[in-house]
């Protein structure tokens, strides 16, 4: 990736802490980030992991220092105290040593923070969420008519009208009842802002989160890589129901994304629902026996 | 010698008038001790005492929030907002779910303004600083005073706060201990944020006046013969301290101001409608935020080095360089700010910036941590109850140490922003860091400030349970932070149940800790086992251990000469 010590870096910690299985939400027990969906959010993953080859050992060494201290100089083993209290070549030492770790640390630490600000390409597509208490407006522009809508948190109420009875799919809290649908493989450039206090656009799959704040247009860019429906949560305290403003993003393949557009454009729901008749069925069942799996 | 002889001169009817309250020994009553103190060490005890009681509300608070997150759903805030504002039916939920951000916000309030600085530097610091740089008292006996009774004050508006109206509808400042707007502005138009702005206004304002008496104490008063490069490392971090306070505070009071004229007065600095900007509160609030957290745990770093070298019988490793690298911390401390900012939308260049500035205080912060080990190395170490807390601290620090260089590196932050990884990175530094340098500080010190010995099983057994405890709470929550749960919350999809159990069980385990320290006070004052001058034996040689236990009313009519 950066080059071959990292490269061997990652892979083995990809053996030790990497996952498998395929995960678009929260799995129970879960000790690491979700599955990414996308190259930035692998990007997050790997250095993540490669962090953890630091500070790991770090702890590690103090807990040995310590333990070592604690069985080697106790007042049994060592009654009579050293007086020494400098050593100038041990202080250049754990001084110098730092910088280093922190220099391996920075340069892919650069890397990656480049690459979140810097989108690769035009985008295919530019959507605009707008936070507010509490919930998610959406906007597509596209074509003459701009799309938009609003997406909820799914009431357990709503679930059979909207066909979401599956709580495995939909789950409580992080379902809602409009997802923004955008396609596989394509730039999206996301436009966040707030309409009265500020929210947090996040979603943890693909590596993004950026502030929702009212008078500034937030920008910021995804290319998920992968077909499935992905969840997020406002993550900016906004008031009494912060917890309960969920996003969700469902990604498709062009071409049913070019038809859901061209249906909502006129009916959002009916759109919706042939979109979830198409996607459903195949997808999600293998996303849910993965994460049952796990 | 020198020193006493212009200050009569100088002060002459008041040194007069101090030596007659001194030498008469005209016995004060309780009101006159305890209330019109100008004693720094009554004021000290005054602040120990506050600090409990603060403690203990702020817990409470936190038990309550775990017992919440223990499983999915709404269990007990509509119940407790039911009984507390007397909501009814459905609007129990909703008041109980605002009620829930009241508690987040109180319980942050409270522990770092009302718990943690009182305990540090109102109580230890107050206490210990004069004896130990050889000084009679503070320099501005009076103004510590009015310092403490201006934080009971600002320590019940923030109370009252929890009992009016905060937004339509609903009790209380909900807004977190960040306080942003438009949140805390539009979003909460009742008057409860202006009594908890008020509040800070008052806090920010006794510490502000703290900060000059230490400054003032440590820079003028101390024993002749006492430079700065042979003042005790506790008293560095003090003077430390005291300036990040000094020059961090007037800036939180600035933008508290502002908010404070934004809800009240029509001006709208931090609204976009009005031209203004929420994102500006935000700098300002981070350019007072950063080194307020360094502020609650430099003294506990003074603290752990004496503890340290007490009970290894060695002097402290490295002694330049652990002062001058708090001052480092101190210093990179007030550059780094905005990397509590990476998602707000700021440029490329900028987030560079800060992660690089913030990643340099790992440097000053590793030499302190490998100095407390080497100085340990080749000592004759004895583990009671102080140094045991003090290793703890050492360890737990390290933890959260580490989790702080991976939030440092903004690409990393951005999944982990407003999670619950940076909620347990905090809590490692602060309520697993500066909280064990406190009880550390209490068990050191306690003999010296009360003449009494305290019980080393009792003291042994409330370090476990709570070790125990905290690493249950904090250490899962971790996990919770990778998998994507956000802070602040009430409720969770059911997929974080099961880590959210285990870290509410350890908060159980942790409030048993803090009974088990309450326990060991009474324990201490009902035995009343005398705990002599010096309780520690030679590795204690800093100047309090040199007078007796408890020290005189008045300490130091003899200046001590530093040879």
């Amino acid at each position: 990736m950066k080059n071959k010590a990292y490269a061997v870096l990652a892979a083995l910690a990809c053996l030790l802490f990497g996952s498998s299985a395929f995960a678009d939400k929260p799995v129970d027990w879960q000790t690491t980030f979700q599955p990414a969906a996308t190259g930035i959010m692998e990007e997050i993953t790997w250095f993540e992991q490669y962090t953890l080859w630091f500070i790991i050992p770090i702890t590690l060494l103090v807990l040995l220092l310590l333990i070592l201290v604690v069985v080697k100089f106790r007042e049994g083993a060592n009654p009579v105290p050293s007086r020494t209290s400098h050593n100038t070549a041990i202080e250049v030492i754990w001084t110098v040593g730092p910088v280093i770790i922190l220099l391996f640390l920075a340069v892919p630490s650069f890397q990656l923070l480049t690459a979140q600000l810097t989108p690769p390409q035009n985008p295919d597509l530019t959507v605009k969420a707008t936070g507010n208490q509490w919930y998610w407006s959406y906007e597509y522009e596209v074509g003459e008519n701009p799309l938009s809508f609003d997406s909820l948190l799914l009431k357990d109420e709503d679930r059979a009208g909207l066909g979401k009875e599956d709580k495995a799919a939909y789950p409580r809290l992080l379902a809602v009842d409009n997802e923004v649908v955008v396609p596989v493989g394509k730039t999206v450039r996301l436009l966040v802002t707030a309409a009265d206090v500020i929210h947090a656009f996040a979603m943890p799959a693909f590596g993004v989160k950026i502030d929702a704040v009212p008078g500034r247009l937030n920008e910021t860019w995804f290319k998920a890589d992968r077909e499935g429906l992905y969840y997020g949560q406002c993550s900016e305290l906004c008031g009494k129901d912060h917890a309960y403003m969920p996003i969700a993003i469902r990604v498709v393949a062009q071409e049913k994304y070019d038809a859901w557009l061209a249906a909502a454009a006129t009916n959002l729901g009916e759109a919706n629902k042939a979109l979830m008749a198409s996607t459903d069925g195949a997808v999600k069942t293998v996303d849910v026996a993965a994460n049952a799996a796990q | 010698m020198a020193g006493t002889a212009v200050h009569h001169d100088h002060r002459h009817d008041h040194s007069d008038h101090a030596h007659d309250a001194d030498h008469a020994h005209q016995p004060l009553t309780f009101f006159q001790r305890w209330f019109l103190s100008t004693n720094h060490k009554d004021i000290g005890t005054l602040y120990l005492i506050f600090a409990i009681i603060a403690g203990i509300i702020g817990g409470t608070l936190s038990v309550f929030m775990r017992a919440e997150l223990q499983e999915p759903g709404i269990q007990i805030f509509h119940g407790l907002a039911q009984m507390v504002y007397g909501f009814e039916g459905d609007a129990a939920i909703d008041g109980g779910k605002h009620m829930f951000n009241v508690f987040t916000t109180a319980h942050a309030l409270i522990m770092i303004f009302f718990m943690v600085m009182p305990a540090l530097i109102g109580g230890f610091a107050n206490w210990m600083v004069p004896i130990m740089i050889g000084a009679p008292d503070m320099a501005f006996p009076r103004m510590n005073n009015i310092s403490f009774w201006l934080i009971v004050p600002a320590f019940l508006l923030v109370l009252l706060s929890m009992f009016v109206e905060g937004p339509a509808g609903a009790y209380g400042a909900g807004g977190g201990w960040t306080i942003y707007p438009p949140f805390s502005t539009s979003g909460m138009p009742g008057p409860a944020m202006d009594l908890a702005i008020l509040g800070l206004h008052i806090a920010g304002a006794s510490s502000i006046l703290g900060a000059i008496n230490f400054i003032t104490t440590i820079l003028n008063m101390r024993a002749p013969g006492m430079t700065l490069h042979k003042m005790p490392l506790f008293a560095w971090s003090v003077l430390i301290t005291a300036f990040l306070l000094l020059l961090s505070l007037p800036v939180l009071a600035g933008a508290i101001t502002m908010l404070l004229t934004d809800r009240n007065f029509g001006t709208t600095f931090f609204a976009p409608e009005g031209g203004g900007d929420p994102i500006l509160f935000q700098h300002l609030f981070w350019f007072f935020g950063h080194p307020e957290v360094y502020i609650l745990i430099l003294p506990g770093f003074g603290i752990v080095s004496h503890i340290i070298s007490t009970f290894s019988r060695k002097p402290i490793f490295g002694y330049l360089g652990m002062a001058y690298a708090m001052v480092a911390i101190g210093a990179v401390g007030f550059i780094v700010w905005a990397h509590h900012m990476y998602t707000v939308g700021m440029s490329l260049e900028t987030q560079r910036y800060f992660v690089f500035a913030t990643m340099v205080i790992a440097v000053p912060t590793g030499v302190k941590i490998f100095s407390w080990i080497a100085t340990m190395w080749g000592g004759s170490i004895r583990f009671t109850t102080p140094m045991v807390w003090a290793i703890g601290f050492i360890f737990l620090f390290t933890v959260g140490g580490v989790t702080g260089v991976q939030l440092a590196n903004a690409g990393l932050d951005r999944a982990l922003h407003d999670t619950y990884y940076v909620v347990a990175h905090f809590h490692y530094v602060l309520s697993l860091g500066a909280v064990f340098a406190i009880f550390a500080a209490w068990y050191y010190w306690f003999p010296k400030m009360s003449g009494y010995m305290y019980s080393e099983f009792l003291g042994k057994l409330h370090f476990w349970v709570m070790f125990v405890g905290v690493n249950l709470i904090f250490f899962p929550q971790h996990f919770l932070g990778l998998a994507g749960m956000p802070r602040r919350y009430i409720d969770y999809p059911d997929a974080f149940a099961g880590w959210n159990m285990v870290s509410s069980y350890g908060s159980y385990v942790a409030a048993v800790g803090v009974l088990i320290f309450l326990f060991g006070v009474a324990e201490a004052f009902s035995k009343k086992r005398v705990a002599g001058d010096n309780p520690w034996g030679e590795g204690a040689n800093t100047l309090e251990w040199q007078l007796s236990s408890p020290p005189p009313f008045h300490q130091w009519e003899q200046l001590p000469r530093i040879k």
